[in-house]
């Protein structure tokens, strides 16, 4: 009991992933400045923020409902910690994976999403209603590939929905992206996980300069805290799910780790350079995006997965 | 100083309110984020939504329909929070002390915390202005 609270509070739950995503986006952060030619800001300007955010007061807006209110930063943040605990732990230790580990993972890590929505309806500003109506269509769109492309690396390992037995195949017959399926679909993956983050050309439900950060508008002090933090943890746990699916997993020796870390810095750095180059989309043309090409290619990716390649 | 005020100053964020400028000093705002001066460096981010600011910056003259607005935001904006009166017209009016449309100044409706003079003032001076407001803060802590 105690060594699970461990497990979700510190290592490798809640501070861990939470210290490697606030670290992540100030990467974001540097690199966005970077290529703009800035300077950017210090490595541990996200923990001030987030540090400064508990120190502020919290309000609470007229004619919203409290308790939904202030319940969804919670539920959004144990979402994604236990999302990243569970892919952890099982990178450890692959034999304690359980059956269908994976459809969890990925259905927790659909919660800091929905909870941020209703946290945004909850608040009564129509810019958050706006912002979560969007977030609802950009997940409407942006799942059905992700699920299609899911399915590519469990028919690779013998149609297994365990996490576990996805790592201990990719031990033994190496690592599922070198094919041409698992390309395929990690390609599709990519582009989801942008869309899951947030990130520009998907960041439309929190448009900053369209609707004020949308649903996060009326959220302040130590409940946006966790909101951000629910989406950083969410920043590491959705690149380590890529690493675990494509990868080989995360292996504990001192290689392995390193390679683990060059894998992750290279995700993080592929989408901030897609974030970086390109324009916000509609959120019309963001669905009309994910149901075509992406789903295309993933439907592509599982038939070529079916055959064995 | 306090931990609290080093945690406050290493991570201000600033709502740009405009109450009835000419527009210059806004994009003097705007200034400061470019690669040449940066702001980002220390921290300053410019946010949409009074909740999440630190800082409220007020451009223009604050004429007669935006002084309800200002008590409003300055009343949302989550405490421990500053307010800083920008340009000329920010800290006294400015060329449009005697207009008809021209009230009280900013400090008379609500507390100023700092006041970054000039019409505009130039980036150095906003940027020298914001460090002056985290000294004043650290020394406030001590
Ligand atoms: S201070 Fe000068 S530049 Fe700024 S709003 Fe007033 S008149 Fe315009």
């Amino acid at each position: 009991m105690l060594e699970n609270l461990f497990k979700f509070m510190v290592y490798p739950g809640f501070l861990f992933s939470g210290a490697i995503g606030l670290l992540a986006g100030w990467f974001d952060r540097k690199i966005t400045a970077r290529l703009q030619w800035r300077v950017g800001p210090r490595w541990y300007q996200n923990f001030m923020d987030i540090a400064k955010l508990f120190l502020k007061e919290t309000l609470i807006p007229d004619g919203a409902s409290r308790m939904v209110f202030f319940a969804m930063p919670l539920l959004a943040i144990a979402g994604s910690t236990l999302a990243s605990t569970i892919i952890m732990v099982i990178n450890q230790t692959p034999g304690v994976t359980f059956i269908g580990d994976l459809i969890v993972v990925v259905y927790l890590m659909l919660i800091p999403p929905l909870a941020l929505m209703l946290g945004g309806f909850a608040s009564g500003n129509p810019l958050a209603s706006l912002g979560g109506s969007r977030e609802m269509k950009l997940m409407l769109s942006y799942e059905l590939p992700f699920l299609l492309a899911l399915v590519v690396p469990i028919a690779k390992a013998g149609y297994s929905i365990q996490l576990g037995g996805i790592i201990t195949y990719q031990a033994l017959h190496g690592p599922i992206f070198f094919s041409i399926s698992g390309v395929l679909s990690f390609v599709v993956m990519l582009l989801c996980i942008q869309a899951k983050l947030g990130f520009v050309p998907f960041d439309m439900p929190e448009a900053e300069t369209e609707i004020v950060s949308g649903m996060y508008i009326e959220y302040s002090g130590p409940a946006l805290a966790m909101l951000k933090l629910a989406k950083a943890i969410l920043a590491f746990a959705l690149p380590a799910l890529l690493i675990t699916l494509y990868f080989g997993g995360i292996i504990f020796t001192a290689s392995g780790i390193l390679m683990s870390v060059l894998e992750y810095i290279l995700i993080l750095l592929l989408m901030i350079v897609i974030k970086n180059t390109n324009p916000r989309v509609r959120i019309d043309q963001a669905v009309r995006f994910f149901w075509r090409i992406p789903t295309a290619l993933a439907v592509l990716a599982v038939v070529l997965a079916y055959l064995g390649l | 100083m306090g931990i609290k005020e080093k945690i406050l100053t290493k991570s201000l964020y600033v709502f740009h309110l405009s109450s009835g400028s000419c527009n210059n000093c806004d994009i003097e705002i705007i200034d400061c984020l470019t690669p040449r001066y940066d702001i980002e460096r220390f921290g300053i981010v410019l946010v949409g939504s009074i909740k999440h600011a630190d800082v409220l910056l007020c451009t223009g003259s604050v004429n007669r329909l935006t002084v309800p607005r200002i008590k409003v935001l300055y009343e949302q904006m989550p405490k421990p929070g500053f307010v800083v009166a920008f340009g000329s017209c920010g800290a006294s009016r400015g060329l449009f002390k005697d207009s008809y449309n021209t009230g009280k100044p900013l400090d008379e409706i609500i507390p100023v915390d700092m006041y970054i003079p000039g019409c505009p003032p130039r980036p150095e001076a906003i940027m020298a202005g914001l460090l002056k407001l985290i000294d004043k803060l650290n020394s406030k802590g001590k």
